[in-house]
């Protein structure tokens, strides 16, 4: 086995173990806890304190899509089979709704806004903060104050800031949704102008919120950088200064990759509350009306869904962190 | 100690992000012991503008938000610094156990450290909250503060395992001094700048997290804090009502209270790590 291919392995067998802990985690959780949801809902039910007929049956499909009445190891059993077959249960606030279709009409909205929003933020964060770190004088005085302020206000803090001065007082985009509402998703000019000026402030409001974090780590990084030996010795060879910033600049970056892959969970947690404040379709948004209905499946659902998406993308950094980063090729040579 | 702290005094970050929270606190702290009145009493109409009597007007309920904001940081303050309490403190002893003692017990507890850092801690923090039922300020700092704990972790891990092997821990190993009385003198001085600033961190973070939670509405309950003003002022939709007063003034708290964390951080992070002055 080579180098990498070891390495993979490695790498994939301890997300496979997260994987594991974050599924019992996200069925144990909210069942370990007294007066948990589950028990609540179950205790209802048999105390027929239920009072319509609707909630009855919510609640019926409910116990039986999950098992309630059974013992525990039986219910995560239940609980691992239906997630294999992709059935995370029927939502009560939608009722009848899979909670699957819900999230299956939320994802792309989601996706679409965060990806692009948290990469274009990592990559302006950190050219500005190596720029800053290069520079120094004045322009780093500047940058590194304001980025630090940046980064101090919260994800959804500066979403309903741009909210109240773009949308409402300017009216320069719309104030929520994720198109004009009386449109039809279809594939017109129309309705992807109107998809993308909804996107604009949240788009917006997450890149600016990413770039002061990132901005401040790289320049931290840079500065460390630039202070190290091989730096003056190459200066003193004579090697021209486009050519060792370029250096610089490569060593300084592998420290943020590890740390987007670290600080992407706490991103994507920002981001859906930015969601929330403008109304945007995605999964942040269905979080909140499902946590304000006591809608139980829908919340354990998005909870999944996100934990799996957020193993998922460390899993990719991960990955690509060992194609870039050479040294981790030659400990594993040494390892063998 | 009494040297670092008179350097800690020179430097300008630290001492303005010290001032600013020093200064946030005693208001906060001395305010409502001269204007004694409920801050949840009704006393006008909804979403008045600020005026004389109103600093920063009223919310949806008609309440006096300058007061609400009032009380909104005092918890928002404590429920971080308990978080960050905990947080240091459960990051501080997995750290020092899996790099001191090293072995099967240090790859037991890295194992244990790495996976709950990819897990977000968001999420747990969700699940936690949404199943208790009467959630105080305290039960959800204490959330906050055991579900913030692997970033601490990771790193006094890093560097116990590296002091570990120095000299003047060998000697007191020889000596014959015990394990918690090398951990405390020979291990924890050299790491104790660190915990303090981790600590800052910690605290600012819990800030974020309990806005974050109380946004979503699962915040604690019977208080105020400033992320249940913003879920209050988002749920009955001041921002659509342009009650800007509603919202921006606990936005802006929230951002400067961190704001002057993350500048003490910085302050102390340049002393004690005098690698990156710039």
């Amino acid at each position: 086995m080579n180098a990498y291919a070891k390495y993979f392995v490695k790498k994939l067998f301890w997300y496979l173990v997260t994987l594991v802990i974050a599924v019992s985690l996200n069925f144990f959780l909210p069942r370990m806890i007294e007066g948990n949801p589950v028990a609540m809902i179950v205790s209802q039910m048999t105390k027929g304190m239920t009072d319509s007929d609707t909630i009855k049956r919510v609640y019926e499909t409910f116990i039986q899509e999950f098992g309630v009445d059974k013992p525990l190891w039986q219910q995560f059993l239940i609980y691992v089979q239906n997630l294999f077959t992709g059935n995370l249960g029927t939502s009560f606030g939608l009722y009848p709704k899979k909670v699957t279709d819900i999230l299956a009409s939320a994802v792309p909205w989601t996706i679409g806004l965060q990806l692009p929003a948290i990469l274009v933020g990592w990559i302006l964060g950190n050219v500005l903060g190596a720029v800053a770190a290069y520079k120094k004088g004045v322009f780093d005085k500047v940058i590194f104050p304001v980025a630090l302020f940046v980064n101090s206000i919260p994800f959804f803090t500066l979403a309903i800031i741009m909210l109240y001065v773009f949308a409402l007082t300017l009216g320069w985009f719309p104030l929520s949704g994720g198109y004009d509402f009386q449109m039809i998703p279809q594939l017109s000019f129309e309705f992807i102008g109107s998809v993308i000026r909804h996107h604009t402030l949240p788009f917006l409001s997450i890149v600016l919120v990413t770039i002061g974090g990132q901005a401040i780590g790289m320049r931290e990084m840079s500065i460390y950088e630039l202070n190290a030996d091989y730096v003056l010795y190459s200066k003193l060879l004579g090697i021209r200064d486009s050519r060792i910033s370029r250096y610089v600049f490569r060593n300084a970056m592998l420290p943020q990759i590890t740390g987007l892959a670290l600080s992407i969970g706490t991103m994507v947690g920002g981001s859906l509350i930015c969601e929330i404040v403008f109304s945007y379709p995605g999964i942040g948004t269905w979080l909140f009306t499902a946590i304000r209905q006591l809608d139980y499946p829908l919340i354990s659902g998005c909870t999944l869904l996100i934990a799996l998406s957020v193993l998922l993308a460390n899993f990719t950094i991960d990955i690509i962190y060992g194609f870039i980063d050479p040294r981790i090729k030659a400990s594993q040579m040494e390892d063998q | 100690m009494k040297n670092s702290f008179n350097i800690l005094i020179k430097s300008p970050k630290f001492m303005l992000g010290a001032g600013i929270f020093i200064v946030m606190l005693a208001l906060v702290l001395i305010f409502p012991m001269i204007n004694r009145k409920d801050p949840l009493e009704m006393i006008a109409l909804a979403f008045q503008p600020p005026s004389s009597q109103l600093w920063l007007g009223s919310d949806n309920f008609g309440r006096d938000l300058f007061l609400e904001l009032m009380y909104g940081i005092q918890t928002s303050i404590r429920v971080g610094l308990i978080a960050g309490v905990f947080a240091t403190a459960i990051g501080l002893i997995i750290g020092l156990a899996s790099g001191y003692i090293g072995g099967i017990v240090d790859n037991l507890l890295t194992s244990i450290t790495n996976i709950f850092i990819v897990i977000p801690s968001f999420i747990i923090l969700i699940l936690i909250s949404v199943s208790i039922n009467s959630r105080s300020s305290l039960v959800t700092a204490i959330i906050i503060g055991i579900t913030s704990w692997p970033w601490t972790a990771r790193a006094v891990r890093a560097q116990t395992s590296s002091l570990r092997n120095r000299d003047h821990v060998h000697i007191a190993k020889i000596s014959g001094h015990s394990t918690p009385r090398i951990i405390v003198f020979e291990i924890l001085p050299y790491i104790a700048s660190y915990v303090v600033m981790a600590f800052v961190l910690q605290t600012a973070s819990g800030i974020l997290s309990e806005a974050s939670i109380s946004m979503l509405g699962l915040g604690p309950y019977n208080t105020i804090s400033l992320g249940i003003i913003m879920n209050w002022a988002l749920v009955f939709e001041a921002p659509v009502a342009g009650a800007w007063w509603a919202f921006i003034p606990a936005a802006l708290s929230i951002a400067l209270i961190t704001f002057s964390l993350y500048m003490m951080n910085t302050g102390m992070d340049e002393i004690f790590n005098p690698k990156i002055r710039s």
